[in-house]
């Protein structure tokens, strides 16, 4: 709401700007005294350049009251003119509620059909996959990729190994609430050698080859500051979203120096919570799709 | 005896090709990286989101820019029959301006940005930008003040407005609080608007940046050379006065249809949309102003290419200030906002019109101060024409159709209320036509090789004298 003041500032001010350009029309056809014939010199002269004295064109001047006319309308129609609301009663928030509505009333029934079937059920329905393919496209892919591959960062939806469970309703929390997966920095707290050890440690659970008395070092850290999150074996926790160490997936990367640097700087991962555009009833039809990608 | 000063004519004039070559040859390197982005060699500094700041700067102001400091104060000369006032100033604006320019491309690249579209440049370049712009207005006043003839020529009225507006433009919209104040960064500020007033102040300059700088400033180059180059007296006087004043008070109002279905008030949008089209009459009447002056001097179209130039680029005019209204009415908008279509329509302008009328000008100018009869070759005006030309429609045309066919696709739903395609299928649709705009791109580009060729042939060698002051005719 616009206060008193600036209400009739916007008001006066757009009306006489409108009024203005018709003013000057009027204004500047009117014929005074002495001057040429239509369509002879004004009589000015600039370095040879003379002016005309043409009236204005018919058809540019038609062209010209109707969009004022039609200005006038849409101000007396629509919200424009300082606080005043318009006669219809529009504004851009209920044209959204109700495009929304109507969207809701016409496919809502679609997918709240698919919720009398459970996850694994719609996994192997057809229509329920292509739905949920389709809804993967809009809302996932941009991270996880069309293929739900993922990359650096971003999990792998489709080879069935899980940060936070595998689960229908450990996928549906996953898309409804989102994720926030946080590995601190060790760097100030290990060092560099620290750092060093730790790292090696963590690649031979997965069977590398690695210098055994660094690992032996990184070891007795590990046991003391990762395994909270991790697990004594190292192959994490849904809990905290801790990926497993021991596999050869690396969300982060796996070269020696990823594993250092996520060792070192630490990691933030956001999965964004996504209940307020999908709704219960297309997140159950989208868990569908990517449950199917790995059962 | 008193000479015009043309010295800073010809220093802008010859810069303006130079700059054109520079500010579209990037503008050529950034449609390529959208086909092949692994041009950037991943390389920070030939990233496309710091390159297309330095091809958008380039070309408005520094070719743009040079072209109207160069004509204006031609134009301002002759009309007001008396040489130009304040050498020194005259001379501070060209070397203050190319210093501008040289300072843009070096902290553009850099990644020292505002972060305001066509504003993109710190607060020491800003103030740098006053400074000049300051003393460009003294210069160009203080010559209107000192005519020997009663009235100011409508050319002038043009120049004064965009001098004018772009000084009010720059001073608010760049208003901002440098972090050096705090301990921060020399190269680092935070604008004093916030949120959506934030983005109404930008597109209120943003859009008149295109109103003032763009238009008004290149109407005031269509109203001398036009006339001057066909040889025939201005259509309408009473036309000019109309379309003068309304274009500039309409103008104002038109920047919230950049903001369409946004965070901005309502009412914001409703006024800026039913101002862009009662624009559309009086940005038309600059096109018509312009195009009756020919009439009984057409067939001069068949022999002289210069004014082709000028002909054709108030058909882009005509084209581009059609477009912009509807553009601005909010269910078109609600299908061409953030796709290419909006590129298109800008590059009809900056292509079609604003580069069109400058190089058409910068033919005419350039003989004119280098004391030659004309251009070394006719013949490669002629095939400039063409090829600038034909680049330009296959530009527009390749973004006209990629940007409604993305439009539709975003919005395309299936039966069941989910989109058709994921935003990655539109951007793949759209490779065909970025190759199509990468053609146009060159071929524009190429015929200001062209240009700059002849110049040279025309320029090289010749012995510059000034013309006198001519007397008024009354």
């Amino acid at each position: 709401m616009l206060t008193s003041f600036f209400n009739w500032w916007v008001i006066v001010i757009t009306l006489v700007n409108i009024f203005a350009c018709y003013w000057l029309i009027k204004w500047t056809m009117k014929s005074r005294p002495n001057e040429s014939a239509a369509g002879e010199s004004t009589g000015h002269k600039w370095d040879d350049v003379e002016e005309l004295n043409n009236p204005l064109p018919k058809w540019w001047l038609w062209m010209f009251y109707f969009t004022i006319v039609f200005s006038l309308i849409y101000l007396v129609l629509y919200p424009g003119l300082g606080n005043f609301k318009g006669t219809l009663g529009w504004t851009s928030h209920n044209q959204y509620d109700g495009e929304m509505a109507d969207s809701d009333a016409k496919y809502g029934p679609i997918f709240a059909a698919f919720s009398a079937k459970s996850v694994p059920e719609l996994a192997k329905d057809p229509e329920a996959i292509q739905a949920g393919q389709r809804l993967f496209s809009s809302y996932c892919s941009q991270c996880h990729g069309s293929d739900a591959k993922g990359t650096t960062g971003y999990p792998n939806l489709s080879d069935n190994d899980w940060l936070y469970g595998g689960e229908p309703d450990m996928i549906k929390q996953s898309i409804l609430m989102g994720r926030n997966g946080v590995m601190p920095a060790f760097g100030a707290a290990l060092g560099v050698k620290g750092v060093e050890d730790v790292a090696a440690y963590v690649q031979s659970m997965s069977g590398r080859k690695v210098d055994a008395a660094s690992a032996e070092a990184g070891k007795a850290q590990f046991d003391v500051m990762c395994i909270a999150c991790h697990q004594a074996d190292g192959k994490g926790s849904y809990l905290f979203g801790a990926p497993n160490l021991t596999d050869k997936t690396w969300l982060h990367g796996s070269t020696a120096s990823r594993i250092k640097q996520t060792i070192t700087e630490g990691r933030l991962s956001k999965m964004p919570a996504h209940n307020e555009f999908l709704g219960e009833d297309k997140t159950h039809v989208l868990a569908g799709y990517i449950y199917s990608l790995s059962n | 005896m008193e000479t015009y000063n043309y010295k800073v004519v010809r220093q802008f004039a010859i810069m303006t090709v130079v700059w054109g070559i520079v500010g579209m040859t990037v503008g050529v390197f950034i449609a390529a990286e959208l086909i092949w982005p692994q041009l950037s060699l991943d390389l920070p500094w030939l990233a496309y989101g710091r390159l297309r700041a330095l091809h958008t700067n380039a070309v408005v102001f520094a070719f743009g820019g040079s072209a109207l400091f160069a004509t204006s104060y031609y134009v301002v000369q002759r009309t007001c029959h008396t040489r130009l006032f304040s050498p020194g100033l005259a001379a501070f604006t060209f070397w203050g301006w190319t210093l501008v320019i040289v300072l843009a491309a070096i902290t553009l690249p850099l990644g020292f940005t505002s972060s305001k579209e066509y504003a993109e440049l710190e607060w020491p370049i800003d103030i740098l930008i006053t400074l000049v712009w300051v003393s460009y207005a003294v210069v160009f006043f203080g010559t209107i003040m000192k005519r020997r003839v009663k009235h100011i020529y409508v050319a002038n009225w043009f120049y004064g407005a965009f001098i004018l507006t772009i000084a009010v433009l720059h001073l608010f919209n760049s208003a901002a609080m440098p972090i050096a104040l705090f301990g921060g960064s020399m190269m680092k500020s935070y604008s004093v608007y916030h949120g959506a007033i934030d983005a109404m102040v930008q597109w209120w300059y943003g859009h008149n940046a295109v109103g003032f700088f763009l238009t008004a400033g290149f109407l005031g180059m269509m109203y001398y050379f036009i006339p001057k180059v066909s040889n025939r007296p201005v259509f309408s006087y009473r036309l000019s006065v109309v379309h003068f004043w309304a274009l500039i008070s309409t103008y104002m109002w038109a920047g919230p249809h950049h903001l369409h279905y946004t965070a901005l008030p309502d009412w914001t949008q409703s006024v800026g949309m039913v101002f862009s089209l009662i624009l559309l009459a009086p940005s038309w009447g600059g096109m018509i102003n312009g195009i009756m002056t020919l009439s009984g001097a057409w067939h001069k179209l068949r022999t002289d290419p210069v004014l082709k130039f000028l002909v054709v680029s108030l058909s882009f005019y005509g084209m581009s200030t059609f477009e912009g209204p509807m553009m601005a009415i909010k269910t078109v908008n609600a299908l061409s906002h953030y796709t290419d279509w909006t590129v298109g329509h800008v590059h009809s302008g900056a292509l079609g019109w604003v580069a069109l009328v400058s190089i058409g000008s910068m033919y005419a100018l350039i003989p004119w101060v280098f004391n030659k009869e004309g251009m070394y070759s006719t013949k490669l005006i002629d095939t400039h024409f063409w090829i600038a030309t034909i680049g330009v429609v296959l530009y527009i045309t390749a973004m006209w159709i990629s940007g409604v066919m993305q439009g539709l696709m975003w919005r395309a739903v299936n039966a069941d209320g989910t989109l058709t395609y994921s935003f990655v299928e539109s951007l793949e649709a759209t490779y065909p036509f970025y190759f199509v705009r990468l053609l146009g791109g060159l071929l524009f580009l190429s015929g200001m090789f062209i240009m700059a060729y002849n110049v040279y042939k025309t320029v090289a060698g010749s012995t510059v004298t000034d013309a006198e002051v001519t007397q008024p005719a009354h």
